[in-house]
């Protein structure tokens, strides 16, 4: 198939940055959505134009490295997909596709479609951790008894990948979704529960020092998640940080 | 060629790394203050080591490429973890682990490093569930385990099919925690261009920023790289796009000994190619062949009429099916090693039996499964009198409870959904055993410079057994460097902050300037990826699943005229002092094309087949083994490693002899 692109190209962070067309054909449907933007790629490097710059690492949607904004969906138009494992298949010949970086405060643009998502990294560093070193002489892993149902909801919790499309997608640019699903991982375990409360005041005071927004309950965040990652785990964080403001 | 010295401790293989513990050099709190450790990488292996040195109090530099530590390349293992906890009552010790994998790797590891591995894979699994890694339970709340290929034990602790992510995450959290404190300074989007060598010792890196192109110099006592395998040569792999082995071969060019580059694992059940815009290849995790059966159609016609599409796979009967994994290794059928299989699939296929287009593919198939479980869960339901749907939905949950995220992801990227119809898979590069020569103490030949998890060759010989990487990785990070590591530092505790204006220093970042530089002012015709695909083909063709004399000798003449043709006519676009991903793969393949012929020599060199490395010169003829492959222990029971020297055709070959006192070799058999 043959497609028109219309792309962010940014020079770098102080650059106002503007969509610029591209065409590209012999489009297979089975092209990953990256190959497609590598076929582009080739095409700039061999006329000598800059290519365009973007996150993306594993290409099996685990990392949480690629972070496009297509069509003005995080990801594009399907459901419970990454970028990179988003196929062409779901496009058709002549289509014209928008791509831009993820926006927003708290994830300024770096070049083109590359963006800095440390914030995510320093909400993380604020307590989404269990406070527990290396040392070989922890009790024994099944010491504790976790009943089926918690250890599966923390893993649901904990398939979070980083991407940072909660946020690009969220009117507000809320991090809820992200910062509740690793408060929710730990406080559904015993081993998290004895800094549950600590963590979660922590961990929502350097999300909004970051300049993420506040949840106004829209949902966009659960619908665009690559990993189906629900809104229960906003419920949690806040039933966390509630508790913890009464102790 | 001289003979190595593995520094292995003296005494039964039980008590050698107890009484390594007991009786190795420490380094006092107040004097780790004043000790600074470099780990490059933020995998299992790097970021489980900058957690723990940290924790013990040294100050670390941890260096990653992508734009955060959580999103190196360990998180895509699907599988599972390795531990000889034996919570199953199945007959698994430590010893039993131990024998297992020495076995795996076809007896080219070195024993008293699997053993140690074995005895602390326990600790390990203790470690992750007090972090908060959420690994499968069963319905009492007990961890739950599975079986992977080569052993007849269910030892293996996952998480889904995200095992890797959910350890990844684990390491990340306590790496996090120690960021928080100070005690690890982070440099994300940086890459290790050099190592810097002061008096013979390891005692900083040039990293070059890539956000900025800015190049930095950074010191440190000791510099560790958990940077990884090298299966990026092949240019398809399962591997991450930007996994790479430049940090393990700048090292190797100041001194560190190369070993085993020819040990390569093809993993037997990633999804096919689908065409030549194909960039990288995807797994479909190990864990699937617990319960999916492989076949391809007995039958040639069959063959004709499903890539044609006139035949559905579903309705070829069981008769006309050809089962050859359980045909040929009925004691561990469809969980044969991963080399095994792979070899098995590259056989049938080339027989003419692969079942798409390109005749690269053959069936995992879990029908029998989906009735299996589905009749057991009617059984336990009560529903005595269930119709072949209900059973078929029933056992259809169960499969997809267990395997779910897989057949997701395949269905995403093959268009077919699984539960109805097998899968097609076909041999992928996944992994690569060998790596920078390390000692006992996983110190390499430059002193102060370690490599731990894949970037080092030692625990898994010539072929690695599923679910033991995640296990090496982070054996190796938590817990066996931050000793070994300690017994070096101990000898630094006088020498003070290690200053960066040095002529070394100078002449280092001086080095990395002019190759980055003349790769931009190169106005060449062609770009990286032109160079890579074209190394990654014959890489493919002549030191893929199986090797021949004359095959590597003409990849070694291939390979560095291509690398001539790459310094003259490569195109890099942009500049060296700013965001440029284009020069960052340059970099990367550039060393790749040194590397793949290194690789090609030692493939030359080991005239012998062992697990990955086959090599058709070798291999059994007549009787129940036919066709296997064929080691000679008489000639080839050592470690290479390679020494630089210049061009990979003037390596020197230095060779650690490997004794087996605990376990008799034998021919390595799964029927």
């Amino acid at each position: 198939m043959n497609l028109k692109l219309k792309i962010w190209r940014q020079k770098g962070a102080d650059d106002k940055g503007k969509m610029v067309d591209y065409q590209v054909a012999n489009i297979s449907e089975h092209m990953s959505f990256l190959e497609m933007m590598d076929v582009l790629n080739e095409q700039l490097v061999n006329s000598g134009d800059d290519p365009v710059s973007f996150d993306h690492d594993c290409r099996e949607g685990i990392c949480g490295s690629c972070s496009m904004f297509i069509n003005g969906e995080a990801h594009g138009p399907v459901k419970g997909t990454t970028t990179c494992q988003l196929h062409m298949r779901s496009f058709k010949d002549g289509d014209t596709i928008f791509i831009e970086p993820f926006r927003a405060k708290a994830f300024p643009v770096i070049k083109d479609l590359v963006v800095d998502r440390s914030a995510f990294d320093r909400i993380q560093q604020s307590g989404g951790y269990i406070s527990v070193n290396t040392s070989g002489n922890t009790q024994d892993a099944n010491a504790t008894p976790i009943p089926k149902h918690d250890a599966d909801l923390a893993m649901d919790a904990a398939a979070c990948i980083g991407c940072g499309a909660c946020v690009a997608t969220c009117k507000n640019s809320s991090a809820m979704l992200f910062t509740g699903a690793k408060i929710s991982q730990y406080a559904l375990l015993p081993q998290g529960r004895v800094e549950a409360r600590d963590r979660a005041q922590n961990m929502v005071a350097q999300m909004d020092a970051e300049g993420f927004g506040n949840c106004t309950n829209t949902g966009a965040c659960e619908v665009e998640c690559p990993k189906g990652i629900d809104l229960s785990n906003i419920a949690r964080m806040n039933r966390e940080l509630l508790s913890g403001s009464l102790k | 060629m001289s003979i190595l010295d593995g520094k292995v401790p003296a005494g039964p293989i039980k008590d050698k790394w107890t009484t390594y513990k007991d009786k190795v050099n420490l380094v006092n709190p107040a004097n780790k203050r004043n000790i600074d450790v470099i780990v490059v990488g933020t995998g299992l292996a790097g970021g489980s080591a900058a957690a723990t040195l940290a924790e013990q109090g040294y100050n670390v530099k941890a260096f990653c490429y992508q734009d955060s530590p959580r999103r190196a390349h360990s998180i895509a293992a699907q599988g599972g973890i390795n531990a000889a906890k034996n919570y199953q009552g199945d007959g698994d010790s430590t010893y039993r682990l131990f024998y297992d994998t020495v076995k795996g790797g076809d007896y080219r590891s070195r024993e008293a490093n699997v053993h140690r591995l074995a005895e602390v894979s326990t600790n390990i699994i203790d470690q992750c569930v007090a972090q908060g890694v959420p690994f499968a339970r069963d319905y009492g709340g007990l961890l739950d385990n599975r079986s992977f290929g080569g052993v007849l034990v269910s030892r293996t602790f996952y998480a889904k099919g995200q095992t890797g992510q959910q350890l990844l995450l684990g390491a990340y959290s306590a790496m996090n925690r120690q960021i928080a404190r100070g005690k690890i300074q982070m440099f994300n989007r940086h890459e290790m261009l050099d190592v810097v060598v002061v008096d013979g010792k390891a005692r900083g890196i040039i990293a070059r920023n890539l956000v900025t192109g800015e190049i930095e110099r950074h010191s440190a006592h000791a510099v560790v790289l958990g940077t990884g395998g090298y299966g990026n040569v092949f240019f398809l792999s399962t591997n991450a796009m930007g996994s790479n082995t430049s940090a393990a071969w700048k090292a190797h060019r100041r001194g560190a000994y190369f070993a085993n580059p020819c040990y390569t694992q093809i993993h037997p059940t990633c999804i096919p190619r689908s065409g030549d815009y194909q960039s990288k290849l995807t797994l479909m995790s190990e864990s699937l062949r617990n319960d999916g059966r492989i076949w391809v159609p007995a039958r040639i016609e069959d063959v004709a009429a499903i890539r044609s599409g006139e035949l559905k796979p579903t309705a070829i009967p069981e008769e006309n099916r050809d089962y050859y994994l359980e045909r040929r290794y009925p004691a561990f059928g469809n969980l044969v090693p991963r080399d095994v299989a792979s070899r098995a699939a590259k056989e049938r296929c080339d027989e003419g039996y692969g079942v798409n287009g390109t005749g690269e593919a053959v069936y995992l198939d879990f029908a029998s499964a989906i009735i299996r479980y589905g009749e057991e869960q009617a059984t336990i339901k009560g529903e005595n009198d269930a119709s072949e749907s209900r059973i078929n939905e029933l056992g259809k949950d169960i499969v997809k409870a267990k395997y779910g995220n897989l057949f997701d992801m395949y269905k995403q990227i093959a268009a077919e959904n699984p539960y109805e119809t097998p899968m097609m898979i076909y041999p992928a590069v996944h992994y690569t055993m060998g790596g920078v020569w390390v000692d006992y103490n996983l110190m390499t030949t430059i002193p102060g410079c370690y490599a731990i998890g894949e970037a080092n060759f030692s625990d898994h010989g010539a072929n690695r057994l599923g679910a033991s990487a995640l296990m090496q990785g982070l054996a190796d990070g938590y817990f066996v460097l931050p000793y070994t590591i300690g017994d070096y530092l101990s000898h630094d505790i006088r020498t003070g902050k290690i200053s960066t204006d040095t002529p070394e220093f100078a002449a280092a970042e001086k080095e990395v300037k002019d190759r980055l530089e003349g790769l931009v002012n190169n106005k060449g015709t062609h770009s990286v990826d032109y160079y890579h695909k074209k190394l990654g083909n014959i890489m493919w063709e002549k030191c893929g699943m199986s090797r021949n004399e004359q095959g590597l000798k003409e990849a070694i003449a291939e390979i560095s005229e291509l690398r001539d043709d790459f310094w003259k006519n490569v195109s890099v676009p942009g500049g060296a002092y700013e965001l440029n991903q284009q020069l960052e793969k340059a970099g990367r393949v550039a060393d790749f094309l040194e590397l793949g012929e290194l690789f090609a020599k030692d493939a030359l060199d080991r005239n012998e087949s062992c697990g990955g490395h086959f090599r058709e010169e070798s291999a059994e003829v007549g009787g129940p083994q036919d066709g296997e492959a064929l080691r000679d222990d008489d000639n080839y029971a050592y470690v290479s490693a390679w020494e630089y020297k210049g061009k990979p055709s003037d390596a020197v070959l230095h060779k650690e002899q490997l004794e087996f006192n605990d376990i008799k070799l034998t021919q390595r058999s799964y029927k």
